[in-house]
């Protein structure tokens, strides 16, 4: 795995950590919460190396 | 608890759910194993990473099978799945791996030259996972790839693919098509690599032709046909008009264009000594205006959208209610491959290459495609490669 390729791992897990925060603290909009989790679907399939 | 974590909680409890469903699918697709009899004409099966070292260990490398006569002739390399989810070409390549004898000359084989595209997957267009095809001993089960190999093989992509060495600007995503990035080089992007290997084969081994099988959309001008550069086109004429006297389809040539970088047909005669061809046969599955990406639409064909286009005449190939099954396209990759041998041979008799024990367009048309498959668990373990 070159460098570049690790470094975009490190910020997709850098982006899930914080879309997990913000859906955490979020407190009135349910809409939102759902949209964070909805962005976090490819992410974390990225990260787990499944897609 | 308050109705607030509650409802996070519930929310969460989906979104594992789709994670886990989808995920399994996605990553039993990528681990599935497709099993390859070498047949009694195989001789050898080497990896492709003999020829560039940057390809060992990664999904990219892959089974090179050979097929050595026992008189020495001319050589010819097949290249199949460079576009993964044109799989007429692996289903031909199976066919001449199971089956082929090589009384002259050396047969080259690569099923699976974009082995990362193979394992990659379109869900966004609604690609089926897999394609089913039922034989008489059973059912095989065969990976639907994508054209481009997997980002998890190969990440980020640039913004502009600058093809190397010619530096025309491509799409970013080709930095991931195995027919965007020949010549290829050592130290490049991990497809380049793959290019860059299987130009190192054809120069080391001093192969004659080079053959890369793909399929086409029918509203796609370049299909049903034969692509080849200027060296190559006399042979693919000769091929052209002889399987449409002999076995009545069509296949035309198209050239070569010189300005169009990365391709098979034009950096593979510009850089080796080898004549290269790319066949192309019709597969609806990849027209845009279709009905649902089933598999039945990729192994039939049949398309109501695309036969209504028919009648306006939008097609770039005779299309009726019988539309363009598997076995069609298979038969007449296994006849004009054959062919295109026959045909050089006949100019080159220093360059004989003959093969034996592999089915024409009429004979797959009757008998189907898995009629000339081998049962893996009637076969020698040792012969038996898994993809």
């Amino acid at each position: 795995m070159s460098i570049v390729m690790i470094l975009y791992y490190v910020m997709t897990a850098y982006l899930v950590a914080m879309l997990l925060w913000n859906f955490v603290r979020e407190k009135k909009s349910v809409d939102d919460m759902i949209l964070y989790l909805i962005i976090l679907i490819p992410l974390v399939l990225r990260l787990f190396r499944v897609k | 608890m308050s109705r607030l974590w509650a409802i996070k909680i519930v929310l969460l409890v989906i979104f594992a759910a789709v994670i886990v469903h989808s995920g399994i699918q996605l990553f039993e697709h990528r681990h599935h194993k497709l099993p390859i009899v070498a047949g009694p004409g195989v001789t050898k099966v080497i990896k492709l990473s003999e020829y560039c070292a940057g390809l060992k260990g990664t999904v990219a490398d892959t089974d090179v099978f050979i097929l050595e006569g026992k008189e020495k002739g001319g050589k010819i390399l097949f290249m199949a799945n460079t576009h993964s989810n044109e799989p007429a070409s692996l289903l031909t390549a199976i066919i001449f791996i199971e089956n082929a004898i090589v009384a002259k000359g050396t047969l080259i084989i690569i099923p699976q030259f974009n082995h990362s595209g193979s394992r990659n997957t379109r869900p966004g267009d609604g690609y089926p996972l897999y394609f089913h095809i039922q034989t008489e001993w059973g059912q095989k089960t065969f990976r639907m790839g994508n054209r481009d190999a997997s980002p998890l093989d190969q990440w980020p992509d640039p913004d502009v693919y600058i093809h190397y060495p010619e530096r025309q600007l491509l799409s970013f995503i080709d930095v991931r098509n195995t027919n965007r990035t020949w010549p290829g080089r050592a130290d490049g992007p991990l497809m380049e690599k793959v290019t860059f290997a299987a130009m190192e084969l054809l120069r080391k081994e001093k192969v004659d032709l080079a053959l890369d099988v793909h399929g086409a959309e029918t509203m796609f001008p370049v299909t049903n046909c034969i692509v080849a550069p200027e060296q190559s086109v006399r042979i693919a004429t000769m091929a052209a008009l002889t399987v449409k006297a002999m076995e009545g389809f069509d296949n035309h040539v198209e050239p070569s264009p010189q300005g169009f970088r990365g391709l098979s047909h034009r950096e593979i005669g510009d850089y080796s000594d080898t004549l290269p061809f790319l066949l192309e046969a019709p597969i609806p599955f990849l027209d845009q205006p279709t009905g649902p990406k089933t598999e039945k639409l990729l192994l039939d064909g049949k398309d109501p959208f695309l036969l209504r286009l028919a009648g306006q005449k939008k097609l770039f190939v005779p299309y009726d209610e019988s539309g363009w099954p598997m076995e069609k396209r298979v038969g007449q990759h296994c006849s004009v491959i054959q062919e295109i041998v026959k045909q050089y041979s006949r100019k080159n008799p220093d360059g004989t290459i003959f093969i034996q024990n592999v089915p024409r367009y009429a004979d797959v048309v009757k008998n189907g495609v898995v009629h000339y498959y081998h049962d893996p668990a009637k076969s020698d373990a040792d012969r038996i490669y898994l993809h």
